[in-house]
Parts: structure tokens; sequence; C-alpha cells
């Protein structure tokens, strides 16, 4: 078993490798690739150059990794919870937790008005606002859950919430300007670069430990592939398993949002294309390669994103769905069978 | 332990199931007193709708009983943790599995998750442990094939493989023989008749299939509408049990063949 699996995952690593080269090569600027690596490890001598790719081009590749491989485990960990394919990142309802906070302070910030509306809209503010939405509807959520029994339930309360923020940001368009809403859409483009290093940081530390939290969660994911009644009778604490879940889910899903933006399509669709690739139910493999790919997908993404030698930048949500959808149609139909 | 065969694994004292809310309470069975012995094939018959599930799912300590004390290896049911619940009881379900892409020997593995570590790493001892329940379970050759390319039949002896390798005292299996053939029904019951002997487990099924449990079985639960009745089953024909289980309009039970017959 352990020696057939050995090849791919040496096989992503490096796919990986090179994708997060490639994507640091490219860009609006033309770097020689020489010049890249030279930059990279602070040796160039053309200023601008080194930083372009220390300052910016770095932090965007790194970011990607971060977003891909956190939006996949998470979309991961949601689909076994849930016993549903069809579950992502976003069905507690923290994407529009993250959305409500960041539209109360872009379009709610002509309420407060003058100078005050100002300084409200700064990075940070839409960082912190983001956040704190995705924060409070998980902790809606984790009060909920502990309530109810049914694990479905939980799933259509995330919906609801969904519902009820989408209904108060589309109060809040009404009456806002135009500007307002330009900026709201924007940041609902999702974003890669424009993270500073301390940025990256923040970022990486509670990714980081939504991580730990999922690797912790392995044994219990496996066991839920059985049915919650075997779960139990196998002497797994179902509540306090289903805790650590949501909240490796929330941290990862909910800082991704904060920082990124929403991105769409990636949580749900690479742990399918993992399984399928795989052709296995198993977390202590599904972990790691739903890591790797979804790695590698954001990185592929970003790339074309960012339509190297151009000055333009189309939005990485609209690049991870337009690549990503035909991808998972592809799969399933060359495989005529969804494994789940 | 010292004294095989006559220990008792499971014994109920004057117990009442049944549902019980704030309001109401609504009694399904009262005075059940039962004793499970090590190493015996114990089969739960009754009608539709007569409580048999909620019994199960009160011995099991899924739901609670009204009334009575149930001792598990001479020790309340209550005050097993979860884990000593785990390692000394296993189950097979009715319900469907969640996923069917896991290969047999994965979900059989999965049976060893009480004693595995953290992030459930299989020790020599899990693999031997594993790797026997396959054998006694005459599924080696499905070894590394997917759940879902297996028959119902096939899936059930799995379901079995893996109650077998989670290594516990008492197996409960909840209708096993539902949605399988005339054959594969006497070949599930046979089966858990020799792993009963073969490995000192004591097993207890609900099923339908009254005239094969009658054949097969160390000792039977009879489950009417009046009461629970625990006997071998010579002596439950002798009381002419059976014969009480159901109503008298459309079939009889003959005494001679141990079978019900359609009048």
């Amino acid at each position: 078993m352990k020696s057939k699996l050995t090849y791919p995952f040496v096989f992503l690593s490096v796919l990986l490798l090179i994708c997060f080269l490639v994507n640091i090569s490219l860009g609006s600027v033309s770097i020689p690739t020489r010049e890249v690596f030279k930059s990279l490890f602070g040796n160039s001598n053309n200023e601008s150059w080194q930083y372009i790719i220390q300052d910016y081009r770095l932090p965007k590749a790194i970011t990607a990794i971060l977003v891909g491989s956190g939006l996949g485990i998470s979309g991961l960990l949601m689909q076994t919870l849930f016993r549903n394919p069809l579950a992502g990142p976003f069905v507690l309802g923290i994407s529009s937790g993250a959305s409500l906070g960041v539209a109360l302070v872009i379009l709610g910030s002509g309420v407060f008005g003058g100078v005050f509306a100002t300084l409200l809209i700064s990075k940070w503010s839409i960082v912190i606002a983001a956040s704190l939405g995705s924060f409070l509807v998980l902790l809606a959520v984790l009060l909920i859950s502990s309530k109810v029994r049914d694990t479905m339930a939980i799933l259509i309360i995330g919906l609801m919430f969904g519902s009820i923020t989408a209904a108060v940001v589309s109060v809040l368009s009404y009456f806002s300007s135009a500007e307002q809403l330009q900026q709201y859409i924007f940041w609902g483009f999702g974003s890669l670069g424009n993270l500073s290093w301390n940025e990256v940081i923040i970022f990486f530390c509670i990714y980081g430990f939504g991580i730990v939290l999922t690797i912790f969660s392995i044994k219990a994911l496996n066991t839920f592939l059985l049915g919650e009644n075997y779960a139990k009778s196998l002497g797994l604490n179902i509540k306090q398993s289903r805790l650590i879940i949501i909240l490796a889910t929330s941290l990862l899903a909910g800082t991704i949002t904060a920082f990124a933006g929403p991105i769409a399509f990636i949580g749900l669709a690479i742990p399918h294309m993992t399984r399928q690739l795989f052709n296995t139910s198993n977390h202590k493999i599904l972990l790691p390669a739903v890591f790797l790919f979804g790695a590698i997908v954001m990185l592929i993404c970003d790339s074309i994103a960012q339509l190297p030698t151009s000055d333009y930048t189309l939005p990485i949500n609209a690049i991870t769905s337009l690549i990503g959808a035909p991808v998972v149609v592809w799969l399933l139909v060359r495989k005529r069978k969804m494994v789940f | 332990m010292t004294t095989t065969n006559s220990h008792i694994i499971l014994k109920t004292e004057n117990l009442s199931i049944g549902y019980a809310s704030k309001k109401t309470t609504s009694v399904i069975a009262n005075n059940i007193n039962i004793e499970l012995k090590q190493g015996e094939l114990i089969g739960l018959v009754g009608a539709n709708g007569i409580g048999k599930s909620t019994f199960l799912r009160t011995l099991t300590s899924i739901q609670n009983p009204l009334n009575g004390t149930i001792y598990l290896n001479d020790k309340p049911l209550d005050n097993h943790s979860s884990i000593e619940l785990a390692k000394t009881m296993s189950l097979v379900l009715t319900e469907q599995l969640m996923s069917k892409n896991l290969s047999v020997f994965e979900l059989v593995a999965l049976g060893r998750q009480p004693y595995t570590n953290w992030v459930g790493n299989l020790s020599t001892e899990d693999l031997s442990v594993i790797n026997k329940s396959i054998e006694q379970t005459n599924l080696s050759e499905f070894k590394h094939r997917k759940c879902f390319e297996l028959s119902d039949g096939q899936l059930q002896k799995v379901m079995i493989a893996r109650a077998l390798s989670q290594d516990t005292d008492l197996i409960i299996l909840d209708e096993p023989t539902t949605h399988l053939d005339m054959y594969h029904k006497a070949y599930i019951l046979k089966l858990l008749q020799k792993l009963a002997k073969d490995t000192n487990k004591t097993i207890l099924f609900s099923s339908h299939e009254i005239d094969l449990a009658i054949q097969l079985c160390d000792t039977m639960i009879v489950m009417t509408s009046n009461n629970v009745v625990y006997d071998s089953p010579c002596n439950l024909i002798e009381k002419g049990l059976f014969e009480t289980l159901f109503p008298k309009d459309l079939i009889n039970f003959d005494k001679n063949t141990g079978s019900f017959r359609i009048k």
C-alpha cells in the first residue's frame, strides 16, 4: 500500500515546486528566469526586480498555496462531516458572515459619514470585519450545533445564515453609492496579491492552527465514514470531534476569506478531484493529497489570472471556476461514477 | 472469565424499555430478565413493531431504559466509558454505509479504532486481528476490493468481519439477514453460529427468520405483546410460544417441523 502511494506523492510535490517557480517567474513585468532565482535569494543587481519578486510575487505565491490547500482541506472536512458531496467550506455560512462584515464596513460607512468613513475603509478594517463576521457566524453555528443532534440540521442552519446575510447585504447595497458598491464587488472578486509579509505571517499562524486541529481529527474523520451510529459504537466522542472539525474549518475558511476574499469553487472541487485521482476515502492519504493538489491548482489559476506580460489581472474568483468546473465535469464523466 | 461457557456477558434486571418524554411515557416491554452467556448464539424474534429495535437500542446504550439495570460483564452499562463499551460490545446495524469507497481491508480495519493511537496507525497485532477476521468470514479473496463492488451478502459479511475485528465479548446484529436471498440468509446465520463456537464470543441478533433461528440458536428471546421470554428453542416450542407470535388468521406454527405454514 505505502510504496504504491510514494510515486504520486513525489510527483505532486515536484509539480507543486514547479508551479511555485512558474508562478513567481510570471507577471506583468517580465523578468529573466535567471534573475528571478537571483532575486529570490537576494543576489540580484536590479533593485526593482528584487523588490517585485521578494515583496510582491513571493508573498502572493505563498498566499496562493495557503488559500488553495486551506480551502481544499476545509472542503474535505465539511464533505466528510456532513456526509454530503455538495458541502464546501462555505456551507456553514462562514463566507456569508465575512461578506456581511465587509459589506457593513464598505457599504455601511456612508451611514457613519465624513472623516470617520475614510478611516474605516482601510485594508485592515476589511480584514478585521471579515474575520469578525465569520467568527460571529461560527460562534452561532457552534452554539446551535451543541444543541442540535442532527448534523444535517446544522447544514440547513448554515444555509439559512447565508440567506439572512445575503438579504442584509442587498438592503445595504440599495442605499449605497456606486463607488461603494464597486469597492464591495472588487472585494468579492477575490485577490491573492496585496498581502504584506506581516499579513502573510499572521495568515500562516491561524492557518497552521487550523491544520493542526485537522491532523488531530484524522482518526475521527475516518470513523465518520461509517456513519454516526457506528462511530459512536467505536467509542468516538461525536460531539467533541464534530466541534473540533467545525472549528478547524472555520479557522481555515474564515481567515482565507478575510485575507483573500470569498474564493469560489476550490473548496468544493479539490476534494472531489483528489478522491477521483487517488481513488480512496482514507483521510490519512486524502489530507496530504488535498493539501498538495489544492496548492497546485491555486498556483496555476493565479498564474493564468495575472495574464503574463500584460498589465491586466483577471479576478481570481472567475478563473478558479472557469478552469476548475470543466475539470470536475470531465473527471465525473470519464469515471462515470462519483467516488465519495 | 474463569468459568467459561457459564460466564454471563450481559444480564438485564427488571428492565423496562420504551420512550419517555416530559408528558407521557410509552412502555414497550416490562420486566425483561435475560442472561446472555459466553459463546452463545442468541436470536431475538418477534412481530414487526413489537419493539425488537427498541430493545437492541437500549442494550447498546443508544437509548436509556425506563427502569431496571443492564449489566455488561457484571458492571452496570452506564458505568462503562465509551472506549470500554467499544471494547466490549460491537454492532452491525441496518443503516447503509456512508462511504462505500473503502476497501474491504480498510473497512474491517476501522474496527480496530478503539485500540489504535491518535492517528489510527495499525500495529502488527491490529493487522493480525484484521486478517484473522477477514479469514473467519471467508473474505480473503475480496480483501482489496472496494465495498461498492460487493453484493449485499458479501457486504454483510464485511460488516460482521468489522465487528469481529473490534474484538469484543459481545456482538449485536440488527436484522443481519434483511435484503438477502434464502441461501445467504442461512449462510449468514450459520456463519454467526460458527463464529460464536470458534471465537467463544456472545452473538445476539434480531431476525424474522424464525425457522432458521430455531435450528441454529442456543437460546432465543421471543418478544410478544404480553411478555419477553428467554429460553432454548426446544423449550420455547414446548411452551407453545411461537403460536402466540402472530395473529392466527393466516399462518400456523408446526411444532414438528419448527416452521410456520400457510393455513
